[in-house]
C-alpha cells in the first residue's frame, strides 16, 4: 500500500504552500464469551486517507475512504479550496509556520509476530467467562478483547515521509454481582483499562489468566460489604486509580489547545494559564510528570505525531513545579512556549489536535508496604467506576470499585462505593508518598474524547500507588 | 456523491450481495455514511475547516445460527468496491464456519422496507460561518459548525431495503466573557433561516450581559434550583446511559433497576417516550427490525418499558422494539408539564438558575445518585429575577429525589434539542425536553 500511495502523492496537482497526505488502515478483531456464550465476532477495516492544504495562511483539511488517485485528488482540491475560504479569517497564519519534512519509521513491540487465532482467544475468554460465573448472585459476566493493528503513513510536499506500524492488545473482565436491592460491578482493572501496546505477553503482565474467579470474588465481597465511610481522611490510591486522577487532573488541563481556548465550546478550558509555566505549584515536591512516547508497551508510544514532530520524553511537571503544557508544533507556535509532540488524530477523518498521549507519574520510594503503615486512618482505593470534574479541571470528583480501610496502619473491612473530592489547584499539593518502582503499572484508555468535530484517541499512564493526606472521602446512599 | 448517488450505491451493493450469497447463507448490510462540513471556530475567527466524506459498509453473514459481521470502509464506487466486499464476504464465510452455534441469533424475517429523505438545500458552509463570524464581530465566539448528507442504510437477503437520509446543520458556539463565563447557545435544523440564527445571537448577546456582573460563589448546601431544558438533556442522558436497556434492567445495573422493582418511583408528572416517530433517528435497527413510532418507558412516575435489542429479546425471553445493541432512547421524549416558561424564574423565587449541566456521572448508579457540574450561564436569582452569575458549582444527587418529590414543576414548552455529537460520525440523537422547578438540590463543592 505505501508504494503505490507514495507514488499517487508526487502524482498529485496543488497549488500551494504546504499539503500532506495521511493515510490510516486499521484493522480490528473483537472476540467476547458473555455468560458463557461465545458472542458473534467482530472484525473491520478502517481505512482513509486526510489531506490538509496550507495556502494564502489559510488551512484546510478533506478526508476520503477513497484512496484512489482521482479519490485523492478530488479531496486535495477540497483541502486547497477550504484553505483559501478561510485564509481571511484565519485565526492562525499558516505562512508563518514551518513545513514539516520529518523522516522515519516506528514499530510498537511485536508488530510483527503471529497472532493468536480467534480459536485460541475463544478458548481463554470461556475459561475465564466459566470461572466467572461461579454463583447465583453472579448475575452478568464478559471477558473479552480487541486485538487491533494499525499502519500509519504521513507524506509532506516538503519530502517528509513516515510510517508507523501498530499493534494493540485489549483484555476486558467485568462481573455484576446483585443481591439485596444493591448491585456491585468489578472489572479488571476498569473498562479496557488494560490497554498495552505489544502482543499478547501483556495477558501475563496483568495476570489475566485466572482473573475470572478473583474478580467474581471480590464483585461479592463488595456486595456484602459496607459503605465508604464519610471524612477528611489519608487515600492510598492505586495504580488503577491514580491514572484517572492524572488523566483528569493533570493531562486535561496541561493540553495547550484547552489553555488557548480551541476547546471552550466542548471540553473546556483549564485553569492553568500560560504565565504559569516555569514557576507553578502544581503539586507537592514528590510530584514528577513526564511525557513520554518512548515507553515500548505503553499506549500512546509513537515516533512522530500526526503532524510530523519528532516524539521525545519530556519533563512537565519537575519536583512539583509546572514546566511545559501538552501542546504541539502548531500551539507552540501560537503560544510562544515549548511543548511536546502530541498532535493526533484519532483516525483518517478527524484533523490533529492536541492530546495528551502517554502521560506518566514517576515513580518515588516508597514500598506499598511502608504507604500502607503510614496511614493511621485512612482508605485504599482501587479501579476507578466514576469521573467527574469541572470545565477548568479543577473540582473533580471520583470514584472507585474497590475500598479497604486502612486503620493504624493495617488494611481492614472492605467498603463499597468509595469516593472522594477535591479540587486539582490543591490537590496534587496534598501528595504525601509515591510508591517505587515495584508498585507502578502500565495502563491506559482507548476513550479518551474531545475536541470539535469530536475525537476519541488512546492514551496511556503509567504511575505508582500514592499517598494524599486529608482528602474528603464518602460513600453511597444504601 | 450527491444524495441520489449514495442511494443508487446502496441499492446496487444490495444487488451485488444478493447475487453473492451461496445456499444456507443469509446477509445483512447496514450502510453508515456522511458528507460533513466542518468549521471549527475561536477567538471570532477560523481555527480549522474542512470536509470528511465517509462511507461504513456493515455486513452481516449468517449461516444457520452461526454468524458474523464485517465493517469496511468503501469509496461509493461499486467498481472499485466489489473487491472489498468480496474479500469481506470472503473473511466472514472463514470465520463463520468454525463458530459454535449463537443461541441469542435474532434478525428480521419480515420484510418492511422504507424510505425516508430530508434532504432540503443547505447554504454552502462558508458562506453561513461568514454570516456566523461577521454577526459576532467584536465577541469572543467559539464553536463548531457541522453541516451535509448523513445517511443511513439497511438491506438484507431478503429483500428488505430501508434508506433513510437528513441534510441538516448544527451550529453550536459559545461567547465569552471572560474565564469560564459565557454563553452557550445551538442552532440546528433542515434548513438554515438568517432571522432564525440573528434571534438566537441577539438573546445569547443578552444573556452575555448578564455576566458581566461580579460572580457569587455558593457555599455547599441544598438550594432551590431551575434546570433549562439543556441542563435537562444532562440528566436525561443520565438515564438513557443503560437506564432503559432491556439487558441492563435484566442484569440489574440499570440505574433504574429499583424503579423495575418497585422500591423508587419518580414524581406523578415525570413521563418518557422513546418518539421515533418525531425524532431525527432512522426508524429501522442493525437487524433490520422496524422500531414503533413511540415506546412509552415510563408513565406517571413508574417504569413501564424498556428498549429492547433483538438479542436482549432471545436472551431473556422478551419482545424487541426495534433497539439497537446500545438499547439507548434515540429520540426521547419526556412529557410537558404546566408550569410556562415565562413564570419559570418566578416559581424559582429565590435559588439557582442552572443554564447547563456538565461532566455528569453516577456517584451510586443503584441510587441513581448522579453528581456532575454546572456550567455556562448559571444565575443566582432572588425573588424571581435575576441578580448575578454563579461560580461553577458541583451537585450530587439521586435522580429518584430530585425528578421525585422534590420536582415542583415541568415547563408547559419543552425544547427539541437536537444532539451535537461528532464522536466517529456526525450523531442523529435527538431529546424533547422541559424545564424543571426543584425544591431542593445538593451542592457539595
Amino acid at each position: 500500500m505505501v508504494e503505490s500511495l507514495r507514488l499517487d502523492f508526487r502524482r498529485l496537482s496543488c497549488a500551494a504552500d504546504f499539503w500532506s497526505l495521511r493515510v490510516v488502515d486499521e484493522r480490528a478483531e473483537g472476540y467476547s464469551v458473555r455468560k458463557n456464550v461465545p458472542q458473534p465476532p467482530s472484525l473491520s477495516v478502517d481505512r482513509g486517507a486526510m489531506l490538509t492544504v496550507h495556502a494564502g495562511g489559510g488551512s484546510g483539511y478533506a478526508a476520503t475512504s477513497d484512496l484512489s488517485r482521482d479519490g485523492l485528488q478530488r479531496a486535495l482540491d477540497r483541502a486547497a479550496g477550504w484553505a483559501r475560504a478561510s485564509a481571511p479569517r484565519s485565526l492562525i497564519d499558516f505562512r508563518t509556520l514551518a513545513a514539516p519534512a520529518p523522516r522515519g519509521e516506528y514499530a510498537s513491540p511485536d508488530a510483527d509476530s503471529t497472532r493468536w487465532s480467534r480459536r485460541d482467544w475463544y478458548a481463554l475468554l470461556a475459561e475465564e467467562s466459566r470461572n466467572a460465573g461461579c454463583d447465583p448472585r453472579i448475575v452478568d459476566w464478559e471477558a473479552s478483547v480487541e486485538s487491533r493493528t494499525a499502519e500509519h503513513l504521513y507524506l509532506t510536499s516538503a519530502g517528509g515521509e513516515v510510517v508507523q506500524r501498530y499493534r494493540f492488545v485489549m483484555p476486558n473482565l467485568a462481573v455484576t454481582a446483585h443481591a439485596e436491592g444493591d448491585t456491585q460491578i468489578r472489572t479488571l482493572n476498569g473498562y479496557r483499562g488494560l490497554a498495552q501496546q505489544g502482543g499478547e505477553s501483556m495477558l501475563q503482565r496483568f495476570d489475566f489468566l485466572g482473573s475470572g474467579r478473583r474478580v467474581a470474588h471480590e464483585a461479592l465481597q463488595l456486595l456484602g460489604a459496607p459503605n465508604c465511610p464519610r471524612g477528611t481522611m489519608d487515600v492510598l490510591l492505586m495504580p488503577d486509580q491514580m491514572v484517572l486522577q492524572i488523566h483528569e487532573s493533570i493531562g486535561h488541563p496541561l493540553e495547550l489547545d484547552r489553555i488557548l481556548g480551541d476547546e471552550r465550546n466542548f471540553a473546556g478550558t483549564s485553569f492553568v494559564t500560560l504565565e504559569m509555566f516555569g514557576t507553578y505549584r502544581y503539586g507537592s515536591d514528590l510530584l514528577n510528570v513526564t511525557f513520554d512516547p518512548t515507553r515500548p508497551e505503553e499506549l500512546a508510544s509513537y515516533g512522530f505525531d500526526d503532524d510530523g514532530a519528532r516524539a521525545e520524553k519530556a519533563h512537565v511537571i519537575r519536583n512539583g513545579i509546572l514546566e511545559r503544557p501538552l501542546g504541539g508544533a502548531i500551539s507552540q507556535a501560537r503560544a510562544k512556549v515549548a511543548g511536546v509532540a502530541n498532535s493526533r488524530a484519532d483516525n483518517w477523518n478527524r484533523p490533529p489536535i492536541d492530546r495528551m498521549a502517554n502521560l506518566n507519574l514517576e515513580p518515588g520510594d516508597s514500598s506499598l508496604e511502608s504507604m500502607i503503615s503510614g496511614i493511621e486512618r485512612g482508605v485504599l482505593m482501587a479501579t476507578n467506576s466514576s469521573w467527574s470534574i469541572d470545565d477548568s479541571r479543577n473540582k473533580f470528583q471520583f470514584g472507585c470499585e474497590w475500598g479497604q480501610l486502612i486503620e493504624n496502619g493495617t488494611l481492614t473491612t472492605v467498603v463499597k462505593n468509595p469516593n472522594y473530592r477535591g479540587i486539582s489547584a490543591s490537590f496534587w499539593r496534598s501528595l504525601a508518598r509515591v510508591g517505587n518502582e515495584s508498585t507502578v503499572k502500565v495502563l491506559g484508555t482507548p476513550y479518551c474524547g474531545k475536541g470539535e468535530p469530536s475525537q476519541v484517541i488512546r492514551v496511556g499512564h503509567a504511575s505508582p500507588a500514592c499517598v494524599f493526606a486529608g482528602v474528603d472521602v464518602f460513600g453511597g446512599d444504601g | 456523491m450527491g444524495a441520489p448517488a449514495m442511494e443508487n450505491y446502496f441499492h446496487e451493493l444490495a444487488a451485488l450481495l444478493d447475487r453473492s450469497m451461496a445456499a444456507g447463507e443469509v446477509y445483512t448490510c447496514a450502510l453508515d455514511a456522511e458528507v460533513s462540513d466542518f468549521v471549527r471556530m475561536n477567538h471570532g475567527k477560523v481555527r480549522q475547516s474542512g470536509t470528511v466524506t465517509q462511507q461504513y459498509l456493515r455486513l452481516h453473514l449468517i449461516r444457520g445460527s452461526k454468524h458474523a459481521e464485517h465493517c469496511c470502509t468503501v469509496s461509493g464506487d461499486l467498481a472499485r468496491d466489489r473487491d472489498l466486499v468480496n474479500a469481506s464476504l470472503s473473511t466472514l464465510r472463514d470465520t463463520v464456519s468454525d463458530l459454535p452455534d449463537d443461541p441469542h441469533l435474532n434478525y428480521a424475517t419480515d420484510v418492511k422496507s422504507s424510505r425516508v429523505v430530508k434532504s432540503g438545500a443547505l447554504p454552502a458552509s462558508e458562506q453561513v460561518v461568514t454570516e456566523v463570524l461577521d454577526a459576532a464581530r467584536g465577541l469572543d465566539l467559539v464553536g463548531i459548525y457541522a453541516a451535509g448528507p448523513v445517511y443511513r442504510g439497511f438491506a438484507n437477503s431478503l429483500g428488505q431495503r430501508n434508506w433513510h437520509e437528513v441534510a441538516s446543520f448544527n451550529l453550536q458556539w459559545s461567547l465569552y466573557h471572560r474565564a469560564d463565563k459565557a454563553v452557550k447557545t445551538g442552532y440546528g435544523g433542515f434548513a438554515w433561516a438568517a432571522a432564525d440564527f440573528a434571534a438566537k445571537m441577539l438573546g445569547a448577546r443578552d444573556r452575555l450581559a448578564l455576566l458581566a456582573q461580579p460572580a457569587r460563589s455558593l457555599q455547599p448546601g441544598s438550594y432551590r434550583a431551575y434546570l433549562t431544558p439543556s441542563a435537562m438533556e444532562e440528566i436525561a442522558g443520565m438515564l438513557c446511559w443503560g437506564g432503559f436497556s432491556g439487558r441492563a434492567l435484566a442484569t440489574r445495573q440499570s440505574c433504574l433497576f429499583r424503579m423495575k422493582d418497585g422500591t423508587a418511583e419518580l414524581d406523578r408528572s415525570v413521563s418518557f417516550v422513546e418518539n421515533t416517530a418525531d425524532g431525527v433517528a432512522p426508524a429501522f435497527q442493525d437487524e433490520g427490525f422496524a422500531r414503533p413510532g413511540s415506546v412509552p418507558l415510563v408513565e406517571e412516575g413508574r417504569l413501564v418499558g424498556s428498549l429492547v435489542n433483538p438479542r436482549t429479546a432471545k436472551e431473556f425471553d422478551l419482545a424487541t422494539n426495534g433497539a439497537n445493541a446500545s438499547e439507548m432512547p434515540d429520540s426521547l421524549d419526556m412529557a410537558a408539564g404546566e408550569l410556562r416558561s415565562s413564570d419559570a424564574l418566578a416559581a424559582l423565587d429565590t435559588g439557582l438558575y442552572i443554564g447547563n449541566l456538565w461532566y455528569l456521572n453516577f456517584s451510586d448508579r443503584p441510587a441513581c445518585r448522579v453528581t456532575g457540574m454546572t456550567r455556562f450561564a448559571s444565575f443566582w436569582v432572588d425573588k424571581g429575577k435575576i441578580v448575578a452569575p454563579v461560580n461553577v458549582m458541583r451537585f450530587d444527587d439521586s435522580m429518584f429525589r430530585v425528578l421525585g418529590d422534590r420536582l415542583v414543576g415541568l415547563t408547559a414548552e419543552r425544547d427539541l434539542v437536537v444532539n451535537g455529537e461528532t464522536y466517529r460520525s456526525r450523531s442523529v440523537r435527538s431529546m424533547r425536553l422541559p424545564g424543571a422547578v426543584v425544591s431542593e438540590m445538593a451542592f457539595t463543592l
